[in-house]
């Protein structure tokens, strides 16, 4: 039987550095179950018995985050044989708060005490022996991004999960405090027995008037009765609120033991270095110029530099491999159809998702060299006045800019929000911000329509795009992301430079991710298409696709789009076909239309449009449902059907809203 | 005098945490407890949140939570 270990700290401590210094390249990545964060196994290098999870990244054991209930309930629940929390020795007097919490769990506990070189290399010191002393466990002194001490950190961990010993109980209260919480340990002993928690740290939960701790012990009347009772008293003798007493009482005994260990004569380089950058990075009129800036530098480096010749090459990887595969196909002389599904469904449609992968990990690369240094916080620092007045807070603005690339990699970066509220607001309203996809059909109608004010019309649909976000943001906020927004309360990190090796891992794992999409959903997603468009309704395979089943069903929801000032199947047809990809509405076009230059197409597309529903179909066009690679990610991330379909009905929904109105509205002015 | 109308540079001692619920349990559970020395190092380019040091780390809020904190009268400890 093998052992399960636990790893938990704050955000921001070295906790994935470690955990990759621990297990190599040895790990996995799911989901904790029911939610939607992200839980990272694997196995401690040389000891095959010993399973590591890495927990989210938390400050505290108050089940008010998703990632704090997380880590509460698997702690409780899935009982590991031993905690490591690592401790960030530069800031320890905060980091110590969460495992004072950890300890009351009495779980067998390991402290690593990461960052020991930056301590050191300022001429501070911790007393290591001494601090291990008072805490009643042990500690060893690490740096996970130098791999210094993970030795000395694996024996320490396999001696303490095969002493099965928890931490010595502690102490650290006194006083009215402690007198309440004994007493009340006392009362609900059995309760707690019963329900599988610690009777120390239930009490303590109870103290602090924690509803799910009040819920699972099942107390009768009577006993919740003299606990109020106790509590009450305890306040009016300390003469404080049972919230602040208990923290205050942690903080007071982490005070006490650091007096006694830690030596802090000045603050580490990194601290004085990271307030010499942020003069500049969050200055006062330079911050928000620099930022726009930098991500205009990973955008061009992504999109343009590195991106496009990547893309280029991987289009032609998969051509050249589609092309092999169609001639051996034709040797063997299978039939049409099953030449058509390989080819013209599979090949193309997943080729061409999979076209995008190089600026997804390219993208990925550069966000997580922005993540892991720091300067992510400062953002959200930045941004979050602009973004509190639609109910979202800073950390929202990188996955929104995102999404004037591609909304895949957007949605996918919502996984850098603490909240689940915010993220799933964000997921919703990210599509909004016109992808880069969408260029060609912009630039297909303003040729044909506006070809003397193609820049105008440009921005106008962007700057649409984004006011419809604002909007919906207001619109949302006030309806179904009621709940109270998460408090934003965030640590400025001191900037540091990112571990390669964590870098690495994320992209590889980005990869991965998309890969497997592409060959799930895509996959079939795709081949319905290519089903819809090869087919007529009697299952003949048909020549032409404007006698196929896409196109009938096309024809059909056509009228829909009266209100809007088109009424073509060509154009119904060629929006069905943008949900496989944005590009594919201008090749469908192109396709139904028999137009072979673009210049034939702008004369095809004068019959089906005037210039006002042009612009309303083009309103349309940036705010319906992403393409299907944008909703499995949606889907994905949001960790049900049901809400993703919503999500995306409730895009579409606006879509024809608003691009009604543009067409009603249009006409009135213009008295067409 | 609440902590929001501390001058950036300027530093106080808590007194009263105030404000409810999840967001003031957070408060306390970073560290910002009654008799904390924070300093104010500096307003964000759109005049809000604010970014303060304290317990040797830092930590930014917004100015409407900040109001709720109020800071010890009299001559600097």
């Amino acid at each position: 039987m093998g052992y399960l270990i636990a790893l938990a700290g704050n955000q921001n401590c070295g906790k994935t550095t470690l955990f990759n210094a621990l297990t190599g390249s040895n790990q996995h990545v799911g989901n904790f179950p029911g939610v939607t964060v992200e839980k990272k196994e694997g196995k401690i290098l040389k000891q095959k018995d010993m399973s590591l999870v890495d927990l989210p990244g938390i400050y505290s054991l108050s089940p008010y985050t998703s990632e704090e209930v997380v880590t509460r309930d698997f702690i409780l629940k899935e009982h590991p044989d031993a905690i490591i929390n690592i401790v960030d020795a530069t800031n320890i007097e905060r980091n110590l708060y969460l495992s004072l919490q950890l300890m009351e769990l009495n779980i067998p506990m390991v402290i690593a005490l990461n960052m020991m070189d930056e301590v050191r290399a300022s001429g501070n010191s911790i007393d290591v022996a001494k601090l291990s002393a008072h805490l009643s466990i042990p500690v060893i002194p690490i740096s996970a991004s130098k791999k210094e001490g993970i030795s000395d950190l694996t024996a320490a961990v396999v001696k303490t999960v095969k002493s099965k010993t928890p931490p010595v109980k502690l102490d650290f209260c006194t006083g009215e405090l402690h007198r309440t919480i004994h007493s009340i340990a006392h009362i609900i002993e059995d309760h707690a027995q019963a329900a599988g928690y610690p009777p120390r740290f239930a009490a303590t939960k109870m103290v602090e008037g924690d509803e799910p701790m009040k819920n699972a012990l099942k107390l009768t009347d009577e006993e919740l009765h003299i606990i109020d009772h106790l509590v009450h008293d305890m306040e009016n003798a300390l003469g404080t609120d049972r919230e602040a007493a208990l923290a205050d009482m942690r903080y007071n005994y982490i005070e006490k033991i650091c007096s006694d260990c830690v030596f802090k004569h000045q603050e580490t380089r990194e601290q004085v270095r990271s307030e010499k950058i942020d003069r500049i990075l969050t200055h006062k009129y330079l911050g928000i110029p620099i930022f726009l800036l930098i991500m205009l530098l990973v955008f061009w480096l992504t999109f343009t530099v590195l991106g496009a010749p990547l893309q280029e090459l991987m289009d032609r990887g998969i051509n050249a491999l589609s092309d092999v595969v169609s001639g051996f196909m034709e040797q063997a002389g299978v039939s049409t159809w099953l030449h058509s599904l390989v080819i013209d469904g599979i090949f193309a449609g997943v080729g061409s998702v999979l076209s995008f992968l190089p600026i997804i990990v390219l993208l990925f690369f550069f966000l997580s060299l922005l993540e892991d240094s720091g300067y992510m916080a400062r953002v959200a620092f930045v941004m979050d006045k602009l973004l509190r007045k639609i109910g979202l807070s800073g950390r929202s603005f990188v996955p929104m800019l995102i999404g004037f690339g591609c909304s895949v990699p957007a949605i996918m970066a919502t996984r850098t929000l603490s909240s689940d509220r915010d993220r799933k607001m964000t997921i919703v309203l990210t599509p909004f911000m016109s992808c880069s996809a969408k260029l060609p059909i912009y630039g297909m109608i303003t040729m044909a329509f506006f070809p003397h004010h193609a820049g105008l019309v440009m921005i106008s649909l962007y700057v649409l795009g984004m006011v419809v976000a604002v909007l919906s943001g207001l619109l949302l906020k006030s309806t179904v992301f009621r709940g109270n927004p998460v408090p934003f309360v965030m640590e400025l990190p001191a900037y540091r430079l990112p571990a390669p090796t964590s870098v690495l891992l994320h992209m590889w794992e980005k990869a991965k991710d998309f890969i497997r999409k592409a060959f799930t959903v895509i996959f079939i997603g795709t081949i319905v298409i290519w089903f819809l468009q090869s087919f007529d309704w009697s299952l003949n395979n048909v020549a032409n696709s404007d006698a196929s089943i896409l196109a009938s069903i096309g024809r059909f929801i056509a009228p829909i789009f009266i209100p809007l000032g088109f009424n073509d199947w060509r154009a119904s047809t060629a929006l069905l076909s943008g949900i496989t990809a944005k590009e594919s509405v201008k090749s469908t076009f192109a396709v139904l239309t028999g137009a072979t230059s673009d210049a034939a197409l702008s004369s095809v597309l004068n019959t089906i449009f005037s210039p006002l529903s042009a612009i309303s179909f083009l309103t349309f066009t940036i705010l319906y449902m992403p393409c299907i690679a944008a909703f499995a990610a949606t889907r994905r991330e949001l960790g049900s059907m049901r809400a993703a379909l919503a999500t995306v009905l409730y895009q579409t929904g606006v879509a024809y809203l608003v691009g009604m109105l543009v067409y009603q509205i249009g006409r009135l002015v213009v008295g067409g | 005098m609440t902590l929001d109308q501390l001058p950036p540079g300027q530093s106080g001692v808590l007194d009263i945490v105030g404000g409810e619920g999840a967001l003031r349990r957070r408060l306390l559970d970073m560290g910002l407890t009654p008799g904390t020395r924070v300093t104010v190092r500096k307003v964000a380019p759109m005049g809000d949140p604010i970014e303060l040091f304290l317990r040797g780390y830092v930590l930014t809020i917004r100015k409407d939570d900040a109001a709720n904190i109020t800071l010890k009268k009299g001559p600097e400890r």
